[in-house]
């Protein structure tokens, strides 16, 4: 059986799963001073009947790492960048112990700058004076080639507790992300660390063996061992399960758009043929632009407790909620009122609704019903208006070649999932006004926890080959090679599909789990004086995020 | 610095070459791309990306006459180049944004009025569209256009040499020296648009100096006095100390600045060759100095203003050739009497070469003497691919006069001789092939 665990903000959910079922469900209050209370008050209740030994997988998303972040309760961290030409250090400075130090390698990694010893030793002694443990090294285009990191790394290793290498945290480019990306991970990573101890421990005492996976923002997971290498891509796995529990509840293959509507905000997720969207660079968290691979995700302030508000003429709803709907006897007229009035549901007490909403109408002097309609019709448009907004952003989003000028796939969902409390009498109108069947999907309130269930280990690789200076490198994974000059595309190919399952299977991936796509594909012909000097090959890869394999979408019960 | 609000338009058109091993291949904007996105320029709160839109064969048929029809000459990529130039365009006549750049491939600035097939890299003029477009959609506007790249931009100057309302200045290494071979002070504009055509040919291996000199001496005061509705940078990047194909030492640095002082509303890319020295941190320096950013930390791994030092014979000699051109344009107003005299028509007759398509071009072109505006003009062109064409240009902002007897040509024109007969009115946006 699987158990699948959701720390949410709120509530922690947990399911156990049986041959693909939903067999038991349990939900506690998330206390967020100590997760793993509430992490084994769910486990225990859900295995009430049951002995741990029925366990094959557990997997958990948990909000550990966000919530050190946004609560900054976050480890003092040193930075050493070496940021070479191009933005000003005022520009990258990330915290007060940031330090720039010389050395860097150029577009094509090659080194232009070597670095100085006495500068970083220096350095490391007034980290270290401070009390600083965790320290991040990055060098501008170390996805071209790491070495300035890595010998930085290697010359105070062992001062430090722990050093996050900026390469090691994508193989994108962006000096400012990377910047980011590692510092967040070595902020995170005692906290996240001593949570796993915790838990390795509470496991331990089972006596039986399972493996647990951990969640990442892209919707994918990573066995426990190997998340506490890279901490930070387990931040923002909340919406990631949200995503992942509709693709588990449901069958499509068509593009698709997905709205969790909350009692604050609405959560907007797309899919292109069953299949949903990443950000194209990385996830923002706390202001923070990184490198996180992440579901792309637009959350709006309206939800069915927003506040209502009529107001020199115009009807304002949300973004803030500041108390329950008037019907369960809330401060202020909300949507959820305005469905009540209006026989869309049933919950809570219709005369507090029907008095709250009256207010609205008297303003607007208009009948009760009318008021209702407005403001109901009115959330709705909110709504849509967004993911129409994240549709055309989607669909004209810049691209390179003129082959995709011309022939770039446009996505045009023509369904619509809806979950969350006002899913039942919202997702008619919205279905409407996007011209999408509606589909509700069952067992939505443990959406979550089933979809980090069945979430399948995802992740990406790059693989640059540069054959006039004869390199390789995966930086991923730290690979440097030498390649001969003939070596082409189709060898790169193949190397990264190689790689990309090694890699997928140490984070462990099953076999019949990787499910692979080639993301970037380009060889450049490098042309130097009127002769081709040799190539410049960029290939990408990734494992989809997805669900586990014998599993066949919409299944689950 | 204060920052602005920049619209960046990029496309490399990782797709699309001349040929495989020529310089305007697929390769041109891979490291500007890399240097772009390592900088995180895209993630800056002012800094906004947009995909280009694409040029219709209206936008083209409103500056060009193309031989026989815009299909034959151009191809998808140019229609994104233009699309790219006009997308700026937009973001900034419409404010979304302060300024705009165009980082698209391929250029155009070689491009003449008649096409005839490509020159200089060239198909269509991507700039000259952009303006027309700009008036056709915005209404007329005082346009200047700073030609900074390294090459005289012979087509523009074409397109415009009759238009007193475009200030057309470029920048160049000295015709003497480099393709096109020409671009001299002589070359001033049309008669009836004198002093808004401006050469400034400069010696070889002018450094910084000898270029923010011109620009703070000569370029900055004409504009001052022109009063510009728009400034257009046409930023061609081969005057920097690494290009391959010229041989100026302009720096990435010294590029950053002139944007910074010159503050474009429009950038467009032009030529640049010098792929991996130079065009990423030109590039990031330019799109660095339009967002009102400290670029003072862009520089090339090999950047050593000593070796690259102009001599004192190269200030000298530009110091002269400023002040001298700075009297041409003070007095552009007193030369027509002298040059028309009471001539009703002038024209010339030219032999033009298209090096990239190796096409043969012998043209007469007539204006007619006005006060009023531009001047009706005809073109009687003959090209060795056998084409031979007629064409009827009604100027823009024309005079009833002129407009009247541009009609009246057109429907006299005897297709007899000719291939095609051309009618393009660009206040009415007509176009009429015969």
């Amino acid at each position: 059986m699987i158990l699948g665990i959701d720390v949410g903000g709120t509530h922690t959910d947990a399911v156990l799963l049986d041959h693909y079922e939903v067999k038991k469900k349990a939900k506690v209050l998330t206390n967020r001073e100590n997760l793993l209370d509430s992490l084994l008050e769910v486990t225990e209740e859900i295995l009430s009947d049951e002995g741990p030994e029925i366990l094959d997988r557990v997997v958990l998303s948990t909000t550990m790492s966000t919530n050190a972040i946004v609560q900054d309760k976050i480890s003092k961290v040193g930075m050493i960048l070496a940021s070479g030409p191009g933005l000003p250090p005022s520009m990258l400075r990330i915290n007060d112990d940031t330090h720039f130090v010389s050395g860097y390698v150029n577009h094509r990694g090659v080194e232009v700058a070597g670095i100085d010893h006495d500068e970083i030793s220096k350095i490391a002694g007034n980290l270290r004076e401070k009390g600083i443990e965790h320290v991040g090294i990055v060098g501008k285009f170390s996805t071209r080639d790491p070495h300035i990191e890595t010998d930085i790394g290697d010359s105070i290793h062992d001062k430090f507790k722990h050093i996050s290498l900026g390469h090691r945290m994508s193989g994108n480019l962006n000096f400012p992300r990377r910047i980011a990306t590692t510092y967040l991970n070595a902020a995170v990573w005692d906290t996240y660390n001593s949570f796993i101890d915790s838990i390795k421990e509470f496991v331990g005492r089972f006596k039986t063996d399972f493996p647990i996976y951990i969640l990442k923002a892209d919707g994918g997971t990573f066995e426990i061992g190997q998340s506490v290498k890279c901490p930070v891509q387990t931040i923002l796995s909340g919406p990631a399960a949200s995503i992942m529990g509709i693709l588990s509840l449901t069958n499509f293959k068509e593009d698709a758009i997905a709205l969790d509507i909350g009692g604050t905000t609405t959560d907007i997720a797309i899919f292109a043929g069953g299949i949903p969207l990443l950000e194209p660079l990385g996830v923002t968290i706390k202001g923070h632009k990184t490198l996180i691979r992440g579901l792309r995700t637009r959350s709006i302030g309206i939800g069915g407790d927003s506040r209502v508000d009529y107001e020199n003429g115009e009807l304002k709803i949300g973004p803030e909620r500041i108390g329950p709907a008037a019907a369960f006897g809330g401060p202020s007229p909300t949507p959820t009122d305005a469905m009540i009035v209006l026989g869309l549901t049933d919950i809570g007490e219709k005369e507090k609704a029907e008095k709250a909403i009256a207010g609205i109408a008297k303003s607007m002097n208009v009948s009760l019903h009318d008021a209702a309609e407005t403001i109901f019709h009115s959330a709705c448009e909110t709504i849509t208006s967004s993911v129409r907004d994240m549709i055309d952003e989607i669909n004209n989003a810049p691209v390179y070649t003129v082959h995709e000028m011309f022939e770039g796939k446009k996505i045009e969902p023509t369904l619509l999932y809806v979950v969350g409390g006002p899913a039942n009498p919202m997702a008619p109108r919205l279905g409407d006004m996007l011209g999408c069947t509606t589909h509700i999907p069952e067992n939505a309130e443990v959406a979550n926890a089933i979809g980090a269930s069945l979430a399948r280990t995802t992740t990406e690789l790059t693989v640059l080959a540069d054959t006039e200076k004869g390199t390789l490198t995966i930086v991923e994974e730290g690979i440097q090679s030498e390649i001969p000059r003939e070596f082409e595309r189709e060898d790169a190919l193949k190397i990264c599909m190689d790689k990309l399952r090694e890699r997928a299977i140490k984070m462990g991936a099953k076999e019949d789990d990787l499910e692979i796509e080639i993301t970037e594909d380009q060889s450049f012909n490098m042309v130097r004086g009127y002769y081709t000097a040799g190539k410049n090959i960029r290939i990408k890869a990734q494992v989809k995020p997805g669900l586990i394999s014998n599993f066949q979408k919409g299944e689950t019960r | 610095m204060n920052a602005k609000k920049t619209g960046l338009i990029f496309f490399p058109a990782f797709d699309w070459a001349i040929s495989p091993t020529h310089p305007e291949r697929e390769e041109r904007l891979l490291y500007t791309q890399d240097q772009v996105f390592e900088e995180g320029l895209l993630d800056l709160d002012n800094v906004f990306e947009f995909k280009p839109g694409l040029a219709s064969t209206e936008d083209i048929n409103r500056i060009h006459i193309c031989v026989p029809g815009a299909e034959s000459v151009i191809t998808e990529s140019h229609l994104i180049s233009a699309g790219g130039a006009i997308t700026a365009a937009e973001k900034v006549l419409t404010k979304e944004v302060d300024n705009a750049f165009a980082l698209v491939r391929p250029p155009g600035h070689h491009a003449m009025r008649v096409v005839h097939g490509a020159r200089g890299f060239c198909n269509i003029n991507i700039e000259a569209i952009m303006v027309e477009y700009i008036r056709h959609k915005y209404g007329h506007k005082r346009i200047a256009i700073v030609d900074t790249d390294c090459h005289h931009g012979d087509g523009s100057q074409d397109i415009f040499w009759h238009d007193p309302d475009t200030l057309y200045i470029s920048i160049h290494q000295d015709g003497r020296t480099l393709y096109p071979g020409s671009g001299f002070p002589n070359e001033f504009g049309g008669p009836n648009a004198l002093g808004y055509t401006i050469n400034i040919p400069l010696p070889p291996n002018t450094s910084d100096e000898g270029f923010l000199f011109a620009l703070d001496n000569l370029i900055l005061p004409m504009l001052d006095e022109f009063k510009p509705d728009l400034i257009i940078n046409s930023a061609g990047q081969d005057n920097h100390y690494s290009d391959p194909i010229t041989n100026m030492n302009f720096s990435a640095n010294g590029y950053a600045t002139l944007n910074e002082r010159l503050s474009p509303d429009i950038a467009v890319l032009e030529g640049g060759y010098s792929i991996e020295s130079a065009l990423p941190y030109v590039n990031v320096g330019i799109i660095m100095a339009m967002a009102g950013l400290d670029y003072s930390f862009v520089r090339e791994p090999d950047y050593n203003p000593r070796e690259i030092e102009q001599s004192s014979e190269i200030s000298r000699y530009i110091e002269d050739e400023v002040s001298q051109i700075y009297e041409l344009w003070k007095n552009r107003h007193s030369q027509k009497a002298e040059m028309v005299k009471d001539a009703k028509y002038a024209r010339r007759s030219r032999s033009i070469y298209y090096d990239t398509d190796g096409i043969n071009e012998e043209q007469e072109e007539t204006v007619r003497i006005c006060d009023d505006c531009g001047g009706m003009l005809t073109i009687d062109s003959k090209a060795s691919t056998g084409n031979r064409i007629f064409a009827v240009i009604v100027p823009g902002q024309s005079c009833p006069a002129c407009r009247e007897k541009g009609e009246k040509a057109f429907e006299s024109a005897e297709t007899g001789q000719y291939d095609y007969v051309y009618f393009q009115d660009r206040d009415r946006n007509i176009f009429i092939v015969k």
